[in-house]
């Protein structure tokens, strides 16, 4: 199963303090094994959302505000891909993070065809495929 | 299964390659490694559900499958000590080994790892056995797992593990990293394992099962492990290309019913634009390593111009034909020639096909390749001898195993018929 691991925003992130050399080296490291073992597909971090913008939509014209957002919590300040066998592997990797103390990572499985199972019929994939197809067919004119 | 139960399944898949590959230095024997690592996790098993998982499980599975070691060590020490000059000789050695194991625990797993796959992968096994011991030894498969992609018996797959590890032990394979010429033979021969088992499961060419997804998923993972182990290898980055590329495409290839969709009218809004990325990503380093690429990374170059092309129309065929050119240059074969006659029709036209393919029609390795007379139909087609084209495709009907294909077939027959 593919997962997403999100690495939640705090104090730190948000004010844009960089990590020590120490952290990333640990970080560095703990990349290269999530490589080796050949479960990493991606991965990136994100930068404070002082730097972000909002977008909301109303019945109007949607309405853009300016980062910083107030609910560090809510916040993300990064995230990885993951190819696993189970959300228990996940677990296992996640738990071999090198997070310094009170840093929450949540783990999400990410939707793929197969995961309706039985609910999602053959006309209901080709339905959504063709969906698919027209919103790209959409987003390119 | 119990939440524990569920976590040590994860930890047993992260960790008993590793596991296995290290003891393997110790033991010089990958069935008693094997043993000795599922002793371990049988101890695991009986304490962790009591005692939590411990902070660092690889560590431990390793403190315990050592200890296993020991005690065998000492057994084994015990029924010796009546031949006392055997002894000596076999102390010393067992003692280089413990020192062995402990440099393991502490060292960089890599070369181990890379050591096991070699030797799951050694030539003197069949490609069958090659292909079971790597998915069981590397990927961590259970021999059920491995009976149901491969359409098996468990029996069948179990006795074909069993009889591997007697050959290797038999013929006495050295536990050692080959070097210079045997190094390129032996890192083919894994190539070739993990192409096999993605194609395996890419291809299912007999009927489909939840496993063959699977296999193609495994065989992508092991290669990044090799690519991470072995980076230095063009080849390792273009088989890795060829397959990040290919699996990019995998929710596009079949219809709703399963119909297959060829490459040109498939969705291409579908493809896994992630995988094909990272694929991009790798076959730059396989071309960054070695500009020529091998058997490997051209292939890569080629599904990377159709993965690079955001719609058929803009595909790069010129680029293809080229790519297939020099292909059939280094190493003649039919199929490939096969393949090169397609990519001519597509640059100049299905006449310049059908030359190169009606010199392939006396083939015999060809007799019984549906694709031949399919290739072929389709360039009669569009050269408008439709009479011609209809016999081909009835013909390609009748050589192909897949029943899928074979309904397309007889429908582009008819299709032939009708205009």
């Amino acid at each position: 199963m593919k997962v997403m691991v999100i690495v939640k925003a705090n104090k730190d992130t948000e004010a844009g303090i960089m990590p020590t050399t120490e952290e990333l080296a640990a970080m560095g490291n703990y990349n290269e094994e999530l490589v080796k073992a050949g479960i990493m597909l991606a991965g990136d971090g994100l930068h404070p959302s002082s730097k972000g913008k909002r977008v909301k939509f109303t019945k109007a014209e949607p309405k853009v505000t300016d980062g910083p957002f107030a609910e560090t919590k809510e916040l993300i300040a990064g995230f990885w891909m993951w190819r696993v066998k189970s959300m228990a592997e996940a677990v296992e990797w996640v738990k071999r993070c090198p997070m310094s103390d009170g840093v929450e990572l949540e783990i999400r499985q990410v939707f793929e065809a197969d995961d309706f199972g039985e609910a999602f019929t053959p006309e209901l994939r080709a339905q959504e495929e063709r969906l698919m197809s027209e919103a790209h067919k959409l987003a390119k004119s | 299964m119990s939440d524990t139960h569920r976590a040590i399944d994860a930890v047993w898949r992260i960790e008993q390659a590793k596991l296995i590959a290290s003891l393997t230095r110790f033991t010089r024997d990958i069935g008693q490694a094997e043993e000795l690592a599922q002793e371990a996790l049988l101890t695991a098993l009986e304490q962790w559900p009591k005692s939590g998982i411990p902070e660092k499980p690889g560590a431990w599975l390793m403190t315990a499958a050592k200890n296993r070691a020991i005690d065998k060590i000492r057994k084994a020490k015990l029924a010796d000590s009546k031949h006392a000059e055997i002894g000596r000789s076999r102390d010393a050695e067992q003692e280089e080994a413990l020192e062995a194991l402990d440099a393991a625990l502490d060292d960089t797993i890599g070369d181990d790892l890379l050591r096991l796959i070699f030797i799951s992968c050694h030539p003197v096994l069949s490609t069958e056995a090659r292909t079971a011991l790597t998915l069981r030894l590397i990927g961590g498969l259970t021999t059920e797992e491995i009976a149901r992609a491969f359409l098996q018996t468990e029996t069948t797959i179990a006795q074909r593990i069993v009889r591997a590890k007697r050959t290797l032990a038999e013929k006495q394979v050295a536990y050692e990293l080959p070097r210079g010429a045997e190094l390129l033979a032996r890192r083919d021969s894994v190539l070739m394992v993990l192409y096999l088992i993605f194609n395996e499961g890419y291809a299912a060419t007999q009927g489909d099962d939840w496993m063959r997804p699977q296999l193609c998923e495994e065989a992508l993972r092991l290669g990044r492990i090799l690519a991470g182990l072995m980076p230095e290898e063009s080849e390792v980055h273009g088989l890795v290309a060829l397959m990040e590329i290919q699996a990019s495409r995998l929710n596009a290839r079949s219809g709703p019913d399963g119909e297959p969709i060829l490459l040109l009218d498939q969705d291409r809004a579908l493809w896994d634009q992630l995988l094909i990325r990272r694929g991009l990503a790798a076959l730059a380093r396989a071309e960054a390593l070695d500009p020529e690429l091998g058997r490997y990374g051209l292939q890569a170059a080629i599904v990377a111009c159709h993965a690079r092309a955001a719609k058929a129309s803009d595909t790069d065929w010129g680029r293809i034909a080229a790519l297939y050119d020099i292909m059939a240059a280094r190493e003649a074969s039919p199929v490939v020639e096969l393949n090169r006659a397609v990519a001519h029709s597509m640059r100049s036209g299905p006449q310049a096909g059908l030359d190169l393919v009606d010199a392939l029609v006396g083939e015999e390795t060809l007799k019984n390749y549906h694709l031949l007379p399919s290739v072929r139909g389709d360039f009669l087609m569009k050269l408008g001898r439709h009479a011609e084209a209809e016999a081909e495709f009835r013909h390609a009907a009748a050589l192909t195993q897949n029943a899928r294909e074979r309904s397309l077939l007889l429908r582009r027959a008819d299709a032939c018929r009708h205009s």
